[in-house]
């Protein structure tokens, strides 16, 4: 009787460990996991405008190019986490432990160098200790050198041109214009405004020894109110142009001043676009601000493109598609998982080195090995209204390509050493 | 030398003129209900993204009038339904009140307007040089704004000093009950100088938007600099905030034009340093890079030597 009762017992426990693996089998595909990637950028406060949209963009991006297409690596979906730093070195140390607590191993983060630079040594620092579980940062957006340069890790991928790069095409496009003696720099206080002036400073000594630099200037980031004063100083230096890489409310709020004080000299930018700067600027900035970036702008360069880009505006219709990088980095990022079989960093950041890549506009990008860094073609447009087929903040005003560089022509030399992972 | 003294001394006037407008309710309300309001400057951004939805519709003009008025009677209704209620449990609350309330107000503004910056434009009409000088322009629009806030100081001086309400007023601060006891209804009071306070920092956002850029950063921006007014000018006095917001507007002016320095001073006392000293960023500091934090500088010593601001008549 006893022997009987427990052979049962045995039985009952065999079939619903059974049942159970079943079930459990049966819904690990029905509702595979989803690939989670964390989003760190500012959501709310001064900069918000920039970190809202590009949340757009990624999600965009993850849903038309891969959810609705049944996802990726067999079958799971792309959910983006996002998480707000309000562009805070501080608040971004907070949302990196919530990512790492949730489990989250890849992060995109774009905006303020400062913000990238922290991520950077916290993500190195992470990592170090934390064999296995490492983190990987996709930087779609911050641009200072340093990031593949001195400090550059295994873990960190830059999808857009450093400040060099640019500001390399940049002076060469300065340096075509002979009517330009005199060249006043502004920029925000702190890596990135610093590397924009000392990098422009020397460059064009090099290539245009005549200009002369008659302003030098650096104001604290999201504090000025009013730009008069400074451009006071712009317009008794007797300057020929302004170079900035100002941002964001600094950037519109630079402009506009510039231009009320009636001074009609060229600016050249990093983001004098979209977000509420075109349409702001409109008709006043028109053959006056120009823009290095890595996006072709108009015309786009083929049909594919316009289709996503309309697509986008037409599921977005105040945003716009103002950083196609996103598509780029998370193109290249699934192609990475696609190839390696996997979502642990280690494997991606193995495919994605070296990788090349032709994005949806035709252009061959190339991803450095040797220290992370994308070589891509890149652009210098004019903001106008003349031939703009995608606009920006519904304006009518846009950006219209002015110059282009392939990308092997825009690359520089890097003093990156990267410590490698051993596994 | 003189171009760049004249303008900035415009410069500085603009900015200022603005800030008094702002400190001006500011002081009005913490001298009557001795809280300061950490949402004002939040009132400010209303009143350019009010001014900006009216401007879409019904042009610059009709947001100049119609904006103030709504934000003053949002500020009413706030004391009277919100404030009033805090006021109960004692200062403390109230403070805590308006810092909520701040942030509660910039997050509406980016859930209604959107966290982009607005194209929120001066109108035609002041769209001209006003003066060109020295080649650069001072445009009719800036001139509008030192109209504008010399008039609004005006103004409030006049009814505060000499109409019977400012002398209401001016009793209710001090002798509450008092006032109450002559039959004067002292709420409503209260209500009307929190909705009349609000109503200026409204005008405020109205006139600053298209200069300043209207987006939802703006009230973060100007909020710090309003309370260092208002503690340098002496808690509760107009005429002290007055000559504060000038002061500071000029003083940031002046710095951005000068290009003095830590250079200059070393200069000065014969000493150098090389570039690879490792407080080489403190010693190539410039006045005009520290320029927007002066005025944080300019509170800091005056809490120091004098606490009780330029013209506070603060009890010990």
């Amino acid at each position: 009787m006893k022997r009987l009762h427990r052979s049962t017992t045995f039985r009952i426990t065999l079939r619903s460990l059974l049942v159970g693996l079943v079930l459990s089998l049966f819904s690990s595909i029905s509702a595979q996991e989803p690939v989670r990637i964390a989003f760190i950028d500012p959501l709310s406060g001064t900069f918000a405008s920039i970190g809202t949209s590009g949340l757009k963009q990624l999600q965009y991006a993850a849903d038309e190019l891969f959810n609705s297409k049944g996802g990726i690596l067999g079958g799971r979906m792309i959910e983006i986490v996002p998480l707000d730093n309000k562009q805070s070195p501080t608040d971004t140390q907070i949302q990196f432990r919530r990512a790492v607590s949730e489990g989250l191993r890849i992060i995109f983060q774009g905006n303020s160098s400062a913000v990238a630079n922290t991520l950077n040594s916290t993500i190195s620092r992470h990592n170090r200790r934390n064999p296995g579980q490492e983190i990987l940062q996709i930087n779609y957006s911050a641009v200072d050198p340093i990031l593949t340069n001195e400090q550059c890790s295994f873990w960190h991928f830059r999808f857009d041109a450093h400040a060099v790069m640019k500001l390399n095409v940049l002076t060469d496009y300065i340096a075509m214009n002979p009517e330009i003696k005199k060249i006043y720099i502004i920029g925000q206080d702190y890596s990135f405004g610093q590397v924009v002036s000392d990098t422009s400073i020397e460059l064009l000594r090099e290539k245009r020894p005549d200009i002369e630099i008659v302003g030098n200037e650096f104001h604290p980031i999201g504090q000025v109110k009013d730009f008069t004063p400074y451009v006071t100083k712009i317009v008794s230096s007797g300057a020929d142009a302004v170079i900035t890489g100002n941002f964001g409310a600094d950037m519109v709020s630079l402009a506009r001043s510039i231009i009320d004080s009636g001074l009609d000299i060229p600016i050249y930018t990093f983001y004098a676009a979209y977000d509420g700067i075109t349409a702001t600027l409109g008709a006043d900035g028109v053959d006056k601000i120009y823009l290095v970036h890595n996006d072709a702008g108009n015309p786009l360069p083929s049909e594919e493109r316009l289709a996503y880009t309309r697509n986008f505006k037409r599921l977005n219709p105040n945003n716009d598609m103002t950083q196609f990088r996103i598509t780029n980095a998370l193109q290249m990022l699934v192609q990475a998982m696609e190839a390696s079989q996997s979502v642990d960093p280690y494997d991606i950041a193995l495919a994605l080195e070296d990788m090349r890549f032709t994005n949806m506009s035709g252009e061959e990008l190339w991803m450095r090995g040797e220290d992370h860094q994308i070589i891509q073609p890149l652009h210098i447009s004019v903001h106008t209204d003349q031939n703009i087929v995608v606009d920006a903040d519904n304006s009518g005003f846009g950006l219209y390509r002015d110059f282009s560089v392939p990308g092997e022509e825009t690359m520089v030399d890097h003093s990156c050493r990267m410590r490698r992972p051993r596994r | 030398m003189l171009e760049v003294f004249v303008f900035s001394t415009l410069n500085g006037l603009v900015t200022g003129l603005l800030l008094f407008m702002l400190a001006s309710g500011l002081t009005l309300i913490f001298s009557m209900m001795g809280v300061l309001n950490f949402a004002h400057a939040s009132f400010y951004m209303l009143g350019a993204y009010f001014a900006y939805s009216i401007s879409l519709k019904l042009g610059f003009w009709t947001g100049l009038f119609v904006a103030p008025l709504l934000v003053g009677t949002f500020g009413a209704l706030v004391e009277r339904y919100a404030l009033r209620r805090v006021h109960a449990h004692g200062h403390v609350a109230e403070l805590v009140f308006t810092f909520g309330l701040a942030f509660l107000i910039e997050e509406a503004v980016q859930f209604f307007w959107g966290a982009d910056t607005k194209n929120y434009q001066s109108p035609d009409l002041l769209n001209f040089p006003l003066f060109t000088l020295f080649g650069q322009e001072f445009s009719a629009y800036r001139g509008f704004m030192i109209t504008i806030s010399v008039g609004i100081f005006l103004a409030l001086y006049y009814v505060l000093t000499r109409s019977r309400i400012g002398i209401i007023i001016q009793a209710a601060i001090t002798h509450p009950h008092t006032v109450a006891n002559l039959g004067h209804n002292v709420p409503l009071i209260f209500m009307a100088v929190f909705g009349v306070g609000t109503a200026l920092a409204g005008v405020a956002g109205v006139i600053a938007g298209p200069v300043l850029t209207t987006f939802p950063g703006m009230a973060v921006v100007l909020g710090s600099i309003v309370f260092v007014i208002v503690v340098i000018g002496g808690l509760g006095s107009l005429g002290g905030a007055f000559v504060a917001s000038l002061m500071i507007g000029l003083l940031q002016s002046y710095a951005i034009a000068s290009n003095l320095g830590m250079p200059d001073l070393l200069n000065l006392l014969g000493l150098e340093f090389s570039r690879d000293h490792p407080l080489n960023d403190l010693w190539t500091l410039t006045l005009p890079q520290i320029a927007p934090v002066l005025p944080f500088l300019l509170l800091v010593l005056v809490l120091i030597f004098r606490p009780t601001g330029l013209a506070g008549k603060r009890e010990e």
